[in-house]
C-alpha cells in the first residue's frame, strides 16, 4: 500500500499493579514485523491492559515496550503512531463516514485536497467507496466497524492495535469480517495485535497467538501448534473443546488405569498433576477391535445427541470417566455408530494424545 | 369447504373486529389519561395569557389601540429598561457558562460516588427557596456585609466595594440562581460521552488538546445550548433576585410589569410589556436554533 514499513514490537519485563491484583507480570513478548498476533485470555488476564499499555493509554510500572527498536514507554500514546481500532468502534457521532476517516489525517496536518482522496481509498479498501457522505448513525453494525478499520489505517500506520473488534457483532457477521481482517492483514504492510476473548477468532486469524492468564503470558505458538501441543492445562482448556482426566505420572510416561498412555509428544514439565486432554473431534470410533499403536478408551455409550453438523456420543469410560466424542453428522460418520447402552470402540493415536501439566513451572 | 374451515374463517374475522376495537379503547385510554393535564394547562395558562395578552389592545379610555405598544418603543425609559434586561440576561449566561463548563468537565472525571456528594451541592441550593438565597446574598454583599467587612478587616480594600443594590449584585445573586440550570442539561449530556471517543482521537494522533476541541466540545454541546437557552430565557423574565439587589436602582422588564400595574394600575401598559418579553423569549429560541441547529445536534 505504501513505502512504509511495518515495525516489530518487542515488549521486555512489562510490569503494571493495580493494588494487590498484577495485572501485567512481567511479561516479555517480541512481534514480528507485519505479524498478525493475537493476545487471548479470560476477562480480567490482563490483555486488555498489555494492549492499552502499548498504546500508552497504560503506564506500566516497570519494564520496556519498543516499536522498531525505539523505546516508547514514556512516549504519549498520540505520539506513538498507531493505528487503533476499539471494541465500541469509538467514531464520532457528529462527523460523517468520510470525516471520521479522515480524522487522523487532519490532526497530522494533511492537504484537504489529500486527506479526501486517501480518506476515499481507504473506505474502498474496506468495500465501502461510495459511503463518504454518510451519517454513522445510518450504518450497521458491521459498516461502523469497516469505517472504523478505514480510519485505523487510512494514515499507513506502521503497527494497529484491536482491542476485541468484533465483540459487538453477530455471530454470522463477525465470522465474515474475520476472513475479511485476515485478507486485509495480507494487504496492508503493519503490525497488528489483536485482542479477543473469543478462541475460535484467534485460530482464524492469527499468526501467531499468545495466551495470557492472570498478568502473565502462558504460550506463544501458532494457532495449529498452540491447538495440538499445548503447554499447560490452561491453555489446554481454553482453546478446543476437551475434557481432562488426571493420570499418574511415571519417570516419563503417563499411565490411566493402570495402562501407559503412548504420546508421541515428550510430556511438559510443570507444578502440580498431569492431566489428560481428551478433544471430541480426535477420538476415533473403530468398528473391531482398538489398534496396538492407539491408546484404548473404549466405553459405553450413554446418550447420543445430534447437534446438526455433527453428532456428539457421550461415552462411559472405566476409569476416565464420561468422554465426549465429536462424529461428523454425514453417512460415512454414521455407519457402524453403536445404539445407547451398547459398547463403542475408541482409540486415541499417539500424535493426539495431549498431556499437560497443571501448572507451567 | 367445510364445516370447520368455514368456522376458522369466521373467527378469523371477529378476531380481527376485536383487535381492531381494542386498538381504539387503547388510544381513548390514553388521551382520557392525558385529558386532566391538558385542561389544567388550557385553563390555567392559555386562556389567561390570551385574556392579559387581549388587554394589551386597549388604551386607558378602553378603546381599541396601540398606543400601549408605542409608547413601549418610544419612551427612553423602556429602551432603557430592555437594554438593561439584555445586559443582566447576557452577563448571566456568559458567567454561567464560563463557571459551569469546567465545573461540568470535572465532575465527570470524578469517581462515580465522589461526582454524586458533589452534585448534592449544586442540588441543594436549588432546591432551596430564591427569596432565602437571595435575601442570603444581601447579608453578604452589602455594605457591612461579611464580604466588605472581612476584606477591610485584612486590608485588602479601605472603603467598601458597592456589592449589593447595583448591577453587580443583581447579576451575582442571579448567576447563583441560574447555574443549577446550566450544569443539569450540561453534566447529563458529558456524561453520555463515550470516553473511548476521545482515547480514539488521541490514539489516531490528536494532542489532548485538540481531542478536547474537536472531538469532546462538539459532542457536549447539545447539552451546552440547552443550558445556555434554559438560563437566557429565565434570566430574561426574572424578578426576585434583581428586584431585592439590585435595590431598585437596576430595572428589569419583570419589575417594570410589576410597577406599571402595582403603582400605575395600567393593565394594557404591563400586559404589553408582557406580549414584548413572551415574543423575545419565544424569539430567542427560534433564533437559538437556527444559530445552533440545536434540532439537527439533538437528532443523532
Amino acid at each position: 500500500m505504501s513505502a512504509t514499513q511495518s515495525q516489530p514490537i518487542d515488549i521486555s519485563n512489562l510490569c503494571k499493579d493495580y493494588g494487590a491484583v498484577k495485572a501485567l507480570d512481567d511479561v516479555s513478548l517480541n512481534i514480528a514485523a507485519g505479524e498478525f498476533l493475537t493476545l487471548l485470555g479470560p476477562s480480567g488476564s490482563g490483555k486488555t491492559t498489555l494492549l492499552m499499555a502499548l498504546a500508552g493509554f497504560t503506564r506500566p510500572d516497570s519494564g520496556s515496550i519498543r516499536f522498531g527498536g525505539q523505546e516508547m514507554i514514556a512516549t504519549p500514546p498520540h505520539k506513538r503512531g498507531l493505528g487503533m481500532v476499539f471494541q465500541s468502534y469509538a467514531l464520532f457521532p457528529f462527523m460523517t463516514v468520510a470525516e471520521n476517516v479522515a480524522y487522523p489525517l487532519k490532526v497530522r496536518g494533511v492537504s484537504k485536497t489529500d486527506q479526501k482522496t486517501r480518506a476515499e481509498r481507504a473506505l474502498d479498501t474496506v468495500q465501502l467507496g461510495g459511503y463518504g457522505d454518510r451519517r454513522i448513525s445510518q450504518l450497521s453494525g458491521g459498516q461502523r466497524q469497516r469505517v472504523a478499520l478505514a480510519r485505523a489505517m487510512v494514515f499507513e500506520p506502521q503497527i494497529i492495535l484491536m482491542d476485541e473488534p468484533l465483540s459487538a457483532l453477530d455471530k454470522k457477521l463477525r465470522e465474515h469480517m474475520q476472513i475479511e481482517l485476515k485478507a486485509l492483514h495480507q494487504k496492508l504492510d503493519a503490525t497488528i495485535v489483536y485482542v479477543t476473548h473469543d478462541q475460535r477468532e484467534a485460530l482464524t486469524m492469527s499468526d501467531r497467538i499468545a495466551v495470557v492468564n492472570h498478568g502473565r503470558i502462558e504460550q506463544v505458538e501458532t494457532p495449529e501448534r498452540l491447538y495440538r501441543q499445548p503447554h499447560s492445562f490452561f491453555v489446554a482448556d481454553f482453546i478446543g473443546e476437551s475434557i481432562s482426566v488426571p493420570v499418574k505420572l511415571d519417570s516419563d510416561t503417563a499411565q490411566l488405569g493402570g495402562r501407559v498412555l503412548k504420546s508421541s509428544s515428550p510430556i511438559a514439565q510443570g507444578r502440580g498433576g498431569h492431566r489428560l486432554m481428551i478433544r471430541p473431534e480426535l477420538l476415533e470410533v473403530t468398528s473391531g477391535a482398538v489398534p496396538e499403536t492407539a491408546n484404548d478408551l473404549s466405553g459405553q455409550v450413554n446418550d447420543i445427541i445430534y447437534q446438526g453438523d455433527s453428532v456428539l456420543v457421550i461415552v462411559q469410560h472405566d476409569s476416565a470417566g464420561q468422554i465426549n466424542v465429536r462424529v461428523p453428522a454425514n453417512r460415512a460418520g454414521q455407519t457402524g455408530l453403536p445404539s445407547k447402552g451398547e459398547q463403542i470402540g475408541l482409540a486415541l493415536h499417539p500424535e493426539d494424545t495431549i498431556i499437560v501439566p497443571e501448572h507451567v513451572s | 369447504m367445510s364445516i370447520a374451515e368455514s368456522n376458522g374463517a369466521a373467527q378469523t374475522l371477529q378476531n380481527a373486529s376485536t383487535l381492531k376495537s381494542e386498538e381504539r379503547r387503547e388510544s381513548l385510554t390514553f388521551f382520557g389519561l392525558s385529558l386532566p393535564a391538558v385542561l389544567v394547562v388550557l385553563i390555567v395558562v392559555f386562556l389567561p395569557v390570551f385574556w392579559l395578552s387581549s388587554l394589551s389592545f386597549y388604551n386607558a379610555a378602553g378603546e381599541l389601540s396601540m398606543e400601549n405598544y408605542a409608547r413601549i418603543f418610544e419612551s427612553p425609559l423602556y429602551r432603557r429598561t430592555f437594554v438593561v434586561t439584555f445586559q443582566i440576561s447576557i452577563s448571566v449566561t456568559v458567567i454561567c457558562v464560563l463557571l459551569g463548563y469546567p465545573l461540568c468537565y470535572w465532575l465527570t472525571r470524578m469517581l462515580d460516588r465522589t461526582a454524586a456528594i458533589l452534585m448534592i451541592f449544586v442540588l441543594v441550593p436549588f432546591w432551596t427557596s430564591i427569596l432565602v438565597r437571595t435575601y442570603a446574598w444581601l447579608v453578604l454583599l452589602q455594605r457591612k456585609g461579611i464580604i466588605n467587612s472581612t476584606l477591610m478587616k485584612i486590608g485588602a480594600i479601605d472603603e467598601p466595594l458597592q456589592l449589593a443594590h447595583n448591577l453587580t449584585g443583581s447579576i451575582i445573586g442571579m448567576v447563583h440562581v441560574m447555574l443549577p440550570f446550566l450544569i443539569l442539561p450540561l453534566y447529563a449530556t458529558m456524561r453520555g460521552i463515550d470516553t473511548d471517543l476521545v482515547r480514539a482521537a488521541v490514539g489516531l494522533g490528536s494532542s489532548p488538546r485538540g481531542a478536547f476541541w474537536r472531538v469532546y466540545f462538539p459532542m457536549s454541546l447539545p447539552g451546552l445550548f440547552a443550558g445556555i437557552v434554559l438560563v437566557f430565557i429565565l434570566s430574561l423574565g426574572f424578578f426576585v433576585t434583581p428586584a431585592l439587589l439590585g435595590g431598585g436602582r437596576v430595572q428589569m422588564l419583570a419589575q417594570r410589569i410589576e410597577s406599571t400595574i402595582t403603582v400605575y394600575s395600567n393593565w394594557g401598559a404591563a400586559s404589553a410589556l408582557g406580549v414584548v418579553l413572551l415574543l423575545l423569549a419565544l424569539a430567542m429560541i427560534w433564533l437559538m436554533n437556527r444559530v445552533f441547529g440545536l434540532d439537527k445536534l439533538f437528532m443523532r
